[in-house]
């Protein structure tokens, strides 16, 4: 188990390192040049072919690609230095490390909401296959999956305003300065966000609870004796949760998509504003910043998967 | 007192319109300390028959809809659920065929052990696992103190079914019902097994019923048999009476099927012709006249009820076989 995971560490750095070029280069071919843009805002002077150089050698733009690659990754490697931002000068690091606990905690916070609602739900439905409960619980599923969240989020956001004057309120506190304060900006986001992962993570627990209680061994569980509370409990859904738990790792990355935009429209100024911004105004050591901050964390929360993974199958464990 | 009066049993499975007649109209009795096969092929119902004695027919679409199932004198099929629980992995225990699917894959084999003993003797954990350490002893486990806490992948097939008989003998029950306990398994190791079922249940002076489909080796186990074909029983006898005097045209057909070492290699085996019958649509009269080479006009008309032809021998059939 051990080496699995010191295995997996080492096996992130060559990961890193080739989404990085990647995104490096990536950024730089989309059309649309930083020079351009500055230019066009009078205060770094007329547009002329001086103005032009004079702006890439301050920015450092105007090194051959693989030098500047070469500098950018070496700063984050041996100074944890990202760059810094190129319209504002300050170190890109700063910024990130400003947004990245609200959309963590937005992240967060909806996974955990998703699994709440989900797991239960999907349960139930098994257990209780074909009721009237079974019913409310899929249709409710099926309204998650075809309504798009950031509808939801602008109903929520327009029609109380419309109707009642209210909007949700706006105004983010950090965590640690005033629990109860923040958790109002952050609970109808994380809902809506939450709930649209539930919906798919809902019909795969309920599709693979209903599998496994099929199953010879919950057969043997019953014949045991055990009440229908434990051998749903703790013969059943122990082996359905394997695949929710693949399911739940492959929603990690849309969840971050999600974020991006309902950040957007709750006003939550997270990692997903900030790379929306830097990428309309083409501040490349910010895009690949984020991009890297946000693959690593994708990255560890895939571990943690697979870590969840042996908790739950033995044969991951001793394999 | 028998110890388990099965009287007229039906259960019937409902799918989309049709009824498949699992088990219809079957009767029998194990006493205590006996040990009872139930033979057949596979859709014959015996498995069925297994399963509504602990009344773990999966409903829908499987459905007891008449009969009696007496243990210790009272009707199992009256009883609550609770009750029912109470007698499940207690006083009936049941152990089922394939050791592969029958364990849960991720519960340590002792704590499965265990479980019937916490449920059931209201034992702690711990003192359960201890319990659950000694019965894989008994079951002739090599290093039981670390078995215990063995996965099932990390067993053999062998050793998984000697697991699920530990689990079944937890609670010292008075009747176990061993659903195809060794099909799965080698033929050494099946010889193994069923000893040390027949030893086990001796000990604890429990009765015993066999399901399976091999009149060969596993029914000589047993003090009586029970031959059952397209849900109903066919021939019910001693051990003795069916393989030295069978009399029923199925039974009769199951033997000569079977090798024997004895057997000259040029006696060829003889395969009785045909197919079992679909269940949701068993042929008039006789269920095996379509197969049977004594059949007469009155077999394909009339169902044959089960008559005495001796003591504690009984067959069910028009034809006089034997003579």
């Amino acid at each position: 188990m051990y080496s699995y995971l010191v295995r997996r560490l080492i096996a992130l750095v060559p990961t890193l390192l080739f989404a990085s070029m990647i995104v490096f280069s990536v950024v730089r071919l989309v059309p649309g040049d930083i020079i351009d843009l500055m230019l066009s805002e009078s205060d770094f002077g007329a547009d002329t072919v001086e103005t032009r150089a004079e702006l890439e050698k301050a920015l450092g733009l105007d090194k051959p690609i693989y030098v500047q690659y070469f500098e950018w990754i070496g700063g984050i490697l041996f100074r944890f230095d990202f760059g810094n931002s190129l319209w504002q000068n300050t170190p890109v690091i700063d910024d990130i490390a400003e947004r990245m606990p609200y959309t963590i905690e937005l992240g967060v916070l909806s996974l955990l909401i998703a699994l709440l609602v989900a797991i239960p739900i999907g349960i139930y439905s098994a257990v209780r296959q074909e009721t009237i409960g079974d019913y409310a619980g899929r249709t409710v599923s099926i309204l998650g999956l075809a309504v798009p969240s950031f509808w939801i989020g602008t109903m929520v956001v327009i029609l109380p305003a419309i109707w009642w004057g209210w909007s949700p309120p706006t105004e983010v506190v950090p965590f640690f300065e005033d629990p109860v304060a923040n958790l109002q900006v952050f609970i109808i986001p994380s809902l809506i966000l939450g709930f649209s992962l539930s919906a798919v993570t809902m019909r795969m627990t309920r599709t693979m609870m209903l599998e496994v209680l099929r199953q010879d061994y919950v057969r043997t569980a019953w014949a045991k004796g055990l009440t229908e509370r434990v051998v749903v409990l703790r013969h059943a859904l122990k082996n359905a949760l394997i695949p929710v738990v693949t399911l739940i790792g492959l929603l990690v990355p849309f969840l971050f998509g999600g974020a991006v935009i309902i950040e957007q429209i709750f006003t939550i100024p997270g990692m997903g504003q900030l790379l929306l911004d830097s990428v309309s105004t083409r501040d490349y050591p910010l895009i690949t910043g984020i991009t890297l901050i946000i693959g690593f964390l994708i990255i560890v929360l895939n571990l943690v998967i697979d870590l969840c993974y042996a908790y739950l199958d033995p044969k991951v464990r001793y394999g | 007192m028998a110890l388990l009066e099965v009287k007229n049993l039906h259960t019937h499975f409902f799918a989309e319109g049709s009824v498949v007649k699992a088990v219809d109209g079957v009767s029998f009795d194990v006493e205590p300390g006996e040990t009872l096969a139930i033979v057949g092929e596979s859709g014959s119902g015996k498995s069925v028959t297994a399963m509504s004695i602990l009344r773990l027919i999966p409903n829908p679409p499987g459905e007891i809809v008449d009969g009696e199932i007496r243990f210790e004198g009272q009707d199992i099929l009256e009883m609550t659920d609770e009750q029912v629980q109470d007698l499940r992995g207690n006083k009936i225990a049941m152990i089922f065929q394939e050791p592969m699917t029958s364990l849960n894959p991720v519960l340590t084999v002792g704590r499965q052990i265990a479980e019937p003993i916490e449920l059931h003797r209201q034992a702690p954990l711990d003192k359960a696992l201890e319990m659950a350490k000694v019965l894989l002893r008994k079951v002739h486990i090599a290093e039981h103190d670390k078995r215990v806490s063995s996965y099932p992948h990390q067993l053999s097939g062998g050793m998984r079914q000697r697991v699920m008989i530990a689990m079944g003998m937890a609670c010292e029950p008075k009747l176990i019902i061993a659903d195809e306990p060794t099909t799965a398994l080698d033929v050494t190791v099946q010889a193994q097994l069923l000893e040390l079922l027949k030893e086990l249940t001796r000990e604890g002076h429990s009765s015993l019923i066999l399901i399976t489909h091999d009149l060969g080796v596993v029914a000589r186990y047993a003090d009586r048999i029970v031959v059952m074909y397209a849900g109903r029983i066919v021939e019910q006898g001693t051990a003795r009476d069916i393989f030295e005097r069978p009399h029923h045209p199925y039974t009769i057909g199951l033997m000569n099927s079977i090798p024997k070492l004895d057997q000259d290699t040029k006696e060829k085996l003889i395969p009785i012709p045909g197919a079992p019958p679909d269940l949701a649509n068993v042929p008039e009269g006789c269920a095996f006249n379509p197969r049977c080479e004594f059949a007469v006009e009155k077999c394909r008309q009339q169902r044959p009820t089960l008559e005495p032809v001796a003591v504690g021998h009984y067959k069910a059939c028009w034809v006089d076989v034997r003579s």
